[in-house]
C-alpha cells in the first residue's frame, strides 16, 4: 500500500483525480437516495404553497437572519415534542427553498409557531422585543413598516415552480395581486386569495394598518403560517407516525426526567 | 510590483480588468432590484482600478531575466498583510454579535447593524476573509518550496488573491444588505459563488502548473492537504450552490433543493467547509511550517498517509450528525454518527504526527512562541477533534444541538487550531519574506501567544458552561412531570457566559491586533543582506523539502 502511494505521489493529475474519487463516496451514498427513496418525505396531497404575502415574509425572514438563532425543526425528543409541539416532518418543509431548519437556538424554535401568538403580539414584540418579553436579546426591527415590493412576485413564485414547487399559471399571474389581497381583507383581491390558496388561508391586515402591505404585513403572515401549511402532523397519532421518524417519542426521550 | 509582469502579462490583466469592468456594468444594466446595481458598481470599481494599475503601466519595460532564478514572492506578501485585515475586522465583528447576546442594545438603530445581518459577516470575514487568505497565501509559498520551482506565471496569482478578495467583499457587503441566501457558511448569492467557481479554477490551474514545473520527484504531503482544500471545496461549493435565481436582474434566488435533501446537503457542505477549508487547507499549513520551524522531518510517512486519505475519507459521510433527531431519515444519521467516530483515528493520527515531529525539539517549543503557537494549534487540533467526534454521537447531540456547546468547540478549533497554526505560520514567514532578520519583536510574539491562549480558554469555557445549562435546563422536569423551565429562564442563565465569551474574543482581537501591528513593523525594517535566513531556500540549492 505504501509503495502503491510512494508511486502515486509523484503524478499531480492522477493523485488530483484520487482526490475526488476517495471524497466522492460519501456524498453519493448519503444524498442520491434521498432523491430516490419514497419513504424519505411523507405524502400529504393537501398540502399547500405559501402564499406571495406569506413567501415575501419567508425572504424578509432569509434577508435579517432570523435563521441563525430560531430553528424550524422539532426534534423527536420529549422535550422538544411537550415545549413546541409535534416533531417536524420532513413534508413539512418539501417546499422550502431553501430549508430554514437552523443550527442554533438562542431564541425558541418556531417550527409550529403559527396562530400561538395574536398578530398584535408579533408586531409588538418584532418592534420593540423587550416590551413583551423583558428579558429578550432580540434585535428590535423597527424598519418593517416600509411598504413591501410586491411587482415581482410571480418572477418569484416562478423561480419556484422552476424548482419543483406546484404554483399554478393562475398564483404566478396574481401574484402581486394576491400579496395585496392577503392583507386587505375588505378589497376586491382578497376574494382570489381564498380561490387560489383555499379557505384556511389567513386573510387579514396583520400589521393593524389596512392602508398599505407592508413587511411587517409579510413577515407576520409568514409567522402565523408556521407549521400549519401540512395537518400531516396534527392529524396523525405519534404512534402511528411515517416510517421517517420511525424513532417514538417515547423510545428517545433522553435521561432528563 | 506590477512591473515584475511581463509586457504580455499586463496586458492580459488589463483584457481581464476590463472584462470585470464590463461585467459590474451589465449587472448594473440588468439590476432590476437596485441591490444587484450596488454590486455592479463594486464589481465595476474593481475593474476599473485593475485596468487603471495594469494599463498605467503597460509601456513599461520587460522585467528582468534574473527573476525567473528566484521564488516569486509579491503575491504572497499581499495575501499575508489582507489576511490580518480581514482577522482584525472579523474578529473585531465576532466580539460585537458576541456582546449584542448579551447587550442586545449596543448597536445601531438600523437595519445592516441587527444581529442577523452582522453574524454571518464576522463568520464570512473571519473563515474566509481571514482563513481563506492565509491558505492562498501560504499554499502559493509551499507550492514553489515544496516544488523547488517557480510559480508558473505572475498573473494568476494575482487573480485569484484579488478576484477572491471581490468575492469576499461581495459577501460581506451584502450581508449588510441583507442579501443571503441564509445558507450558513455559503450565504452569497448566485452571481457572486458564479465569480467565485471562476477564480477557483484558475487557482487550481496554478497550483497544477506550478507542480508540473517541480524539481521533486515526489508531490509533499503539505501538497496534497492543500490539492484536497481546493478540490474538495470546489465540489461542495458547487453542488450546495446550485440554484434559480429569480431572474438575472434580482439578487435572489432559490435553492435547487428544498427541505430534507436541502438539509442534508446544506451539512454535507457546512460540515466539509470545516474540513477541507479549515482542517485539510491548514494541515497543509501544518505540515511544512512545523517541521521547517523545529527543524525536524515529519515523523512518519506512514501516518502522513493514513492521516490524510482517512481524513478525505471519512470526512464527507459526517455531515449528517448536524440532523440527529430530525426528520431526516435515520439510516443517514446513523452513517454520519459513525463516520464522524471513525474520524477521530485519521484526525489524530494526523496530530500526533505532529506533535511527534516536535521529539527532539521541546526545548524550541519552550524558548520559541512561534513554534509554540504551532505545538498549541496541534494540541487544539486533536482536542476539537475529539470533541466534534464525541458530540456526533446522537445521545450526546440531543443534549448539545442547538446550544452553545456547539459553538464552544467551534471555537476551540477556530481560534485553538485554525487561528493559531495561521498567526505561528506567519511570524515564521514573514522574516523569510522579507528576507528581515526575524519579527520585529519577539516580545510581542510572546504577548500575543498568550492573548491567544487566554482567550480561547476564556472563550471556550464559557460556552462550554452555557451550552451544558442549556440543554439541560431544557430537558429538565419537576416533581410533577412538567418541563421545569421556560425558554427565558434559559436564557436568563446565559447572560454571564455570554459577558465572559465577549471578554474571551475580545482577548483573542487584541492578540490579533498586536500580532498584526507586529508584522507591519517587521516589513518597515531593514532586510538582511546575508542571502536568506533560516533557511527558505533558493531555487537553486534548495533541496531540503523532498519527503
Amino acid at each position: 500500500m505504501f509503495n502503491l502511494h510512494y508511486k502515486l505521489e509523484k503524478y499531480s493529475i492522477r493523485f488530483a483525480v484520487a482526490i475526488i474519487l476517495v471524497a466522492a463516496v460519501g456524498g453519493i451514498v448519503e444524498i442520491a437516495p434521498l432523491f430516490t427513496i419514497d419513504e424519505t418525505v411523507e405524502q400529504d396531497p393537501n398540502m399547500r404553497v405559501y402564499t406571495p404575502l406569506e413567501l415575501a415574509g419567508r425572504n424578509i425572514y432569509i434577508r435579517e437572519g432570523c435563521y441563525a438563532c430560531h430553528s424550524q425543526m422539532i426534534r423527536t425528543l420529549r422535550d422538544e415534542v411537550e415545549r413546541y409541539g409535534h416533531y417536524s416532518l420532513a413534508v413539512e418543509s418539501q417546499y422550502d427553498h431553501p430549508m430554514l431548519w437552523g443550527s442554533k437556538r438562542t431564541g425558541p424554535d418556531l417550527a409550529r409557531v403559527g396562530e400561538k401568538y395574536s398578530d398584535a403580539w408579533h408586531v409588538r414584540h418584532l418592534t420593540n422585543p423587550r416590551a413583551v418579553v423583558p428579558e429578550s436579546v432580540m434585535p428590535s426591527y423597527t424598519w418593517l413598516e416600509k411598504d413591501l415590493r410586491t411587482k415581482d412576485l410571480g418572477q418569484h413564485l416562478a423561480a419556484l415552480r422552476k424548482v419543483g414547487v406546484p404554483y399554478t399559471d393562475a398564483m404566478i399571474e396574481h401574484a402581486a395581486q394576491d400579496a395585496y389581497g392577503q392583507a386587505n381583507p375588505d378589497s376586491d383581491a382578497a376574494a382570489g386569495v381564498e380561490e387560489r390558496y383555499g379557505e384556511a388561508t389567513h386573510i387579514r391586515s396583520f400589521d393593524g394598518d389596512s392602508r398599505k402591505t407592508s413587511e411587517m404585513d409579510a413577515l407576520v403572515a409568514y409567522l402565523q403560517i408556521l407549521g400549519r401549511l401540512s395537518d400531516a402532523a396534527t392529524q396523525t397519532p405519534p404512534s402511528a407516525a411515517p416510517s421517517t421518524a420511525e424513532s417514538s417519542v417515547t423510545e428517545e426521550a433522553p435521561d432528563g426526567n | 510590483m506590477i512591473q515584475q509582469l511581463t509586457k504580455f502579462e499586463r496586458r492580459f490583466g488589463l483584457v481581464i480588468s476590463v472584462l470585470v469592468a464590463g461585467a459590474g456594468l451589465t449587472l448594473i444594466g440588468m439590476s432590476e432590484d437596485g441591490l444587484l446595481a450596488i454590486h455592479g458598481t463594486i464589481i465595476l470599481a474593481a475593474g476599473f482600478i485593475a485596468a487603471l494599475l495594469t494599463g498605467g503601466t503597460i509601456h513599461e519595460p520587460e522585467p528582468d531575466a534574473k527573476r525567473l532564478e528566484s521564488y516569486y514572492d509579491d503575491p504572497i506578501k499581499f495575501g499575508i498583510i489582507v489576511s490580518m485585515i480581514w482577522a482584525v475586522f472579523g474578529m473585531f465583528m465576532g466580539v460585537w454579535v458576541a456582546t449584542l447576546l448579551a447587550y442586545p442594545e449596543w448597536t445601531f438603530d438600523a437595519a445592516w447593524s441587527s444581529f442577523g445581518r452582522l453574524r454571518p459577516v464576522h463568520t464570512t470575514g473571519v473563515i474566509f476573509g481571514f482563513g481563506g487568505n492565509a491558505l492562498i497565501a501560504t499554499s502559493f509559498h509551499v507550492m514553489q518550496r515544496t516544488s523547488r520551482a517557480r510559480m508558473a506565471d505572475q498573473l494568476s496569482p494575482w487573480f485569484v488573491l484579488l478576484g477572491y478578495n471581490l468575492f469576499c467583499i461581495l459577501a460581506v457587503s451584502g450581508y449588510f444588505m441583507g442579501i443571503t441566501q441564509s445558507k450558513e457558511y455559503a450565504e452569497p448569492e448566485w452571481y457572486a459563488d458564479i465569480w467565485l467557481v471562476i477564480v477557483w479554477v484558475a487557482y487550481f490551474a496554478l497550483y497544477m502548473r506550478t507542480l508540473a514545473r517541480r524539481r521533486e520527484p515526489h508531490i509533499y504531503v503539505a501538497n496534497w492537504y492543500y490539492l484536497a482544500f481546493i478540490l474538495v471545496v470546489a465540489v461542495l461549493h458547487i453542488v450546495n450552490n446550485l440554484a434559480v435565481p429569480v431572474s438575472f436582474g434580482h439578487i435572489k434566488s432559490y435553492s435547487a433543493f428544498s427541505g430534507v435533501q436541502d438539509a442534508m446537503t446544506q451539512w454535507w457542505y457546512g460540515h466539509n467547509a470545516v474540513a477541507f477549508f479549515l482542517t485539510a487547507g491548514f494541515l497543509g499549513m501544518l505540515y511544512y511550517y512545523l517541521p521547517k520551524r523545529a527543524g525536524r522531518p515529519i515523523y512518519s510517512y506512514r501516518m502522513s498517509i493514513i492521516g490524510f486519505w482517512g481524513i478525505t475519507f471519512f470526512y464527507m459521510w459526517a455531515g449528517s450528525h448536524h440532523l440527529h433527531f430530525t426528520a431526516l431519515p435515520q439510516w443517514v444519521q446513523t452513517l454520519g454518527m459513525t463516520f464522524s467516530v471513525m474520524l477521530l483515528v485519521p484526525s489524530w493520527i494526523a496530530a500526533a504526527n505532529a506533535l511527534l515531529t516536535l521529539n527532539g525539539a521541546w526545548g524550541k517549543v519552550r524558548d520559541d512562541a512561534t513554534l509554540r503557537f504551532m505545538f498549541l494549534a496541534a494540541v487544539f487540533y486533536g482536542l476539537s477533534t475529539f470533541e466534534g467526534s464525541f458530540m456526533a454521537i446522537r445521545s450526546v447531540n440531543a443534549l448539545s444541538h442547538y446550544t452553545d456547546w456547539t459553538v464552544g468547540p467551534v471555537h476551540a478549533g477556530a481560534l485553538g487550531w485554525v487561528a493559531l497554526i495561521t498567526f505561528g505560520s506567519f511570524y515564521a514567514l514573514v522574516p523569510w519574506l522579507w528576507k528581515r532578520e526575524g519579527m520585529y519583536s519577539s516580545k510581542l510574539v510572546e504577548v500575543h501567544f498568550w492573548l491567544a491562549l487566554s482567550g480561547t480558554l476564556v472563550y471556550v469555557f464559557a460556552m462550554w458552561n452555557s451550552g451544558v445549562i442549556q440543554g439541560l435546563m431544557w430537558r429538565t422536569y419537576n416533581e410533577s412531570g412538567a418541563l421545569a423551565y421556560s425558554f427565558n429562564e434559559s436564557m436568563v442563565a446565559m447572560h454571564p457566559y455570554y459577558i465572559a465569551r465577549a471578554i474571551g474574543g475580545l482577548l483573542f482581537l487584541a492578540g490579533a491586533v498586536v500580532g498584526f501591528y507586529n508584522i507591519w513593523k517587521t516589513t518597515k525594517m531593514d532586510t538582511v543582506q546575508s542571502s536568506v535566513p533560516s533557511g527558505d531556500g533558493l531555487i537553486a540549492d534548495d533541496a531540503s523539502h523532498s519527503r
